[in-house]
């Protein structure tokens, strides 16, 4: 046999070979492919599903800084719902998300459409108004309270000029939550926007000749092709703002302190003081676990509220 | 009522950019006018600026000796049916056929009459209650038709609207189109780039290329006697044959010898010819594949069988490597490397010049064309 034909002897032999594994499997589940998701997963479980888990555990014991305490089942819901703190605190979050949420999804979507073209203006006001997204909330918290601030704030100032006494926002018990939301809407403006207007952007463009031959107007066009061709991002925006605004904290815990008289103080707050100042850790892990169902339950109804009115499309 | 379009001095620039050239043309109540072209030749720019999809920099457009250019696009009578077909995605087939008409306070019954007789015309009457994600590609086009035919327009344009269409089905749809327009008297401007659309749907055909205008005509007109190189190799398929050709003066038609040798009588007259070396276009069919010697201008050998059925094209080459595509009967017995005697036809010939312009034999000209030298 010369080298040549032991070569190409050799080279079928590994070919078979190779064939061999590359049929036998092909049905086969390639347990090594999780390995892509393998680093995502390791995050995943130990800082998400097993603190998860580990709360609910939490909550049903007496749990202090130092010792989870012993079992006492519903215990902490029961101290809960009989605290009237709380329940002022799941009213005030109720409250602030009906503030809030509403104009961030319609004030975002009318910077989108009015923003929503190639001029060298519209793009320098779309970083603009997203910019105050990238603040942190000392920040953002910072700047409106030099705004809200009385005597000296800015609106103090501007009031000043006409010889008016400015809302206290950071005060009167019946302001203060819409304080915290005028702030909020303004830091969280950025996101529905984009959101949209990535959305605004899909729209084929033939669609809008068509109703300029159609006759549409600009509020025909707007109400028969803009908003239904928007629709599922509208629904996203809505329950990522939902979601988020259900956790509100850093506003009122800087703006307010959660004052006056617990005026604005959210849930949020309310399982940070049960849990790191008071250090009554399975009552803050059950009022963890309400604002949980919370924020579950209105995202779903949200989900299947749109999903029924929502068409095959 | 049908418009009459007429389209003048019109110039369109895109920055410095000159896409339409004073372009001037004046469309016919209920004419069938096709706008043919290369892509990016401005055919569609110039459909869209009839339709007031793009303004107009220059000129004027009128229907029915009405200035329109500068109305919006829902104030000209006009209906188009886009490449895309532009259906609104979350109306149904009813609802995108409505839309329009509801716009403009048309009554509900008025509108529920004109869809269900659009309907019934375009055979979508099973579909009014669908989703356009419903539909095929083929009922999509349909309903954009149909949201074109109940505005009842005075002037239909389409703007391609067979190119997403597979082959059979674009077929299917142009004779449909032909037969729509019998029923639908209106004027109609159709943008294509397909040479065989224009053919068979067109009363006239604006050739355009390069800015401009190239040629207006009826169909046969363009095909027969294109006024230019361009249009006589943009129309008919396969493409012309062209050949450089030394042309001498015989009785006063041009003889012209081609690049082998060959030399061939033409009806064409020599005054006005420009120049002595010219361009001799010819197309297949004139091209024919003849058994005996006597009867040929010269020989190719054949490179190429193209067998379709009811003729055979011939893709030959000459002595002097230069290409001719010939035709033969459905059941040629020719084989790729034969060489074939190749007949051409002198009466059926065109000569171009340098700059382009077409020379044609003179109307009703009796020139012994067909007495073809062979050498």
């Amino acid at each position: 046999m010369s080298d040549a034909q032991s070569t190409r002897a050799a080279l079928a032999r590994n070919e078979r070979k190779g064939l061999k594994t590359g049929t036998a499997n092909i049905n086969a589940p390639r347990w090594r492919n999780a390995l892509f998701i393998a680093p995502y997963m390791v995050f995943f479980v130990t800082l998400l599903v097993l603190p998860m888990l580990w709360n609910i555990w939490l909550s049903l014991h007496r749990a202090d800084a130092f010792s989870i305490g012993r079992f006492i089942g519903i215990g902490n819901y029961d101290r809960l719902l009989n605290d009237a703190i709380f329940l002022k605190a799941v009213w005030n979050t109720f409250y602030f998300v009906l503030l809030s949420v509403p104009p961030l999804a319609l004030i975002g979507l009318g910077l989108a459409l009015a923003l929503n073209r190639q001029t060298r203006t519209a793009a320098a006001l779309r970083t603009f108004y997203f910019s105050s997204s990238v603040l942190s909330v000392t920040i953002v918290t910072l700047i409106w309270r030099i705004v809200f601030i009385g005597q000296f704030g800015l609106l103090a100032t501007i009031y000043g000029w006409f010889d008016a006494t400015p809302p206290a926002f950071l005060s009167d018990p019946d302001l203060v939550m819409i304080g915290i939301a005028i702030a909020t809407v303004w830091w969280c403006i950025g996101l529905p926007m984009m959101l949209y207007l990535s959305a605004l952007q899909q729209i084929p463009k033939e669609i809008y000749e068509a109703a300029a031959l159609d006759n549409a107007g600009r509020w025909r066009t707007l109400r028969y092709i803009t908003l239904p061709s928007i629709k599922r991002t509208v629904i996203l925006v809505v329950i990522i703002q939902i979601v988020m605004q259900f956790q509100l904290f850093g506003q009122a815990k800087l703006m307010t302190n959660g004052g006056p008289n617990n005026e604005s103080l959210p849930i949020v707050f309310y399982i940070y003081q049960m849990a790191f100042t008071r250090w009554d850790i399975g009552l803050g892990a059950a009022a963890s676990e309400v604002l949980f169902v919370m924020i579950l339950i209105a995202a779903m109804v949200q989900f299947m509220v749109s999903r029924k009115k929502g068409d095959a499309q | 009522m049908t418009a009459q379009i007429e389209i003048k001095n019109v110039t369109k620039r895109y920055g410095s950019l000159t896409v339409l050239d004073n372009i001037s043309l004046s469309i016919a109540a209920n004419e069938f006018m096709v706008f043919l072209g290369p892509s990016g030749c401005g055919k569609s720019t110039l459909l869209r600026m009839i339709a007031g999809l793009e303004a107009v920099d220059d000129g004027e457009i009128a229907i029915n000796g009405r200035r329109i250019d500068n109305l919006p696009p829902g104030k000209r009578g006009l209906a188009m049916v886009f490449q895309n077909y532009a259906i609104y995605p979350h109306m149904s087939v009813a609802e995108n056929m409505a839309f329009g008409l509801r716009n403009i306070s048309v009554e509900q019954s008025v509108i529920d009459a004109r869809i269900k007789e659009a309907a019934r015309m375009l055979e979508i009457s099973h579909l009014l209650e669908r989703k356009p994600n419903q539909l095929s590609g083929g009922q999509r086009q349909r309903v954009a038709i149909g949201r074109a035919i109940v505005k009842e327009p005075e002037a239909f344009l389409f703007d391609e609207p067979l190119s997403n269409l597979d082959a059979a089905l674009r077929v299917r749809t142009r004779v449909e189109l032909a037969q729509l327009r019998n029923r639908v008297a209106s004027t109609m401007i159709f943008v294509t780039h397909d040479q065989i659309e224009a053919m068979t749907l067109a009363d006239r055909i604006v050739v355009l290329n390069n800015r401009k205008i190239e040629q207006i005509g009826g169909p046969m007109e363009i095909y027969s006697r294109p006024v230019s190189e361009f249009v006589a190799r943009f129309v008919g398929s396969p493409t012309m044959n062209f050949l450089d050709v030394d042309i001498a003066s015989e009785g006063g038609f041009a003889r012209a010898t081609f690049p082998d040798g060959a030399k061939l009588q033409t009806n064409i007259l020599t005054t006005g010819l420009p120049e002595k070396r010219m361009k001799l276009g010819i197309r297949a069919e004139a091209v024919k594949c003849v058994s005996e010697a006597a009867a040929a201008t010269t020989e190719g050998k054949v490179d190429v069988l193209e067998r379709l059925g009811d003729r055979t094209l011939l893709y030959t080459r000459l002595a002097d490597d230069s290409v001719v595509v010939a035709e033969d009967i459905g059941l040629s017995r020719a084989r790729i490397g034969d060489t074939v005697h190749l007949a051409f036809d002198g009466t059926a010939c065109h000569l171009f010049g340098s700059d382009g312009k077409a020379y044609h034999p003179a109307e009703g000209a009796s020139a012994a064309g067909r007495e073809a030298d062979h050498v």
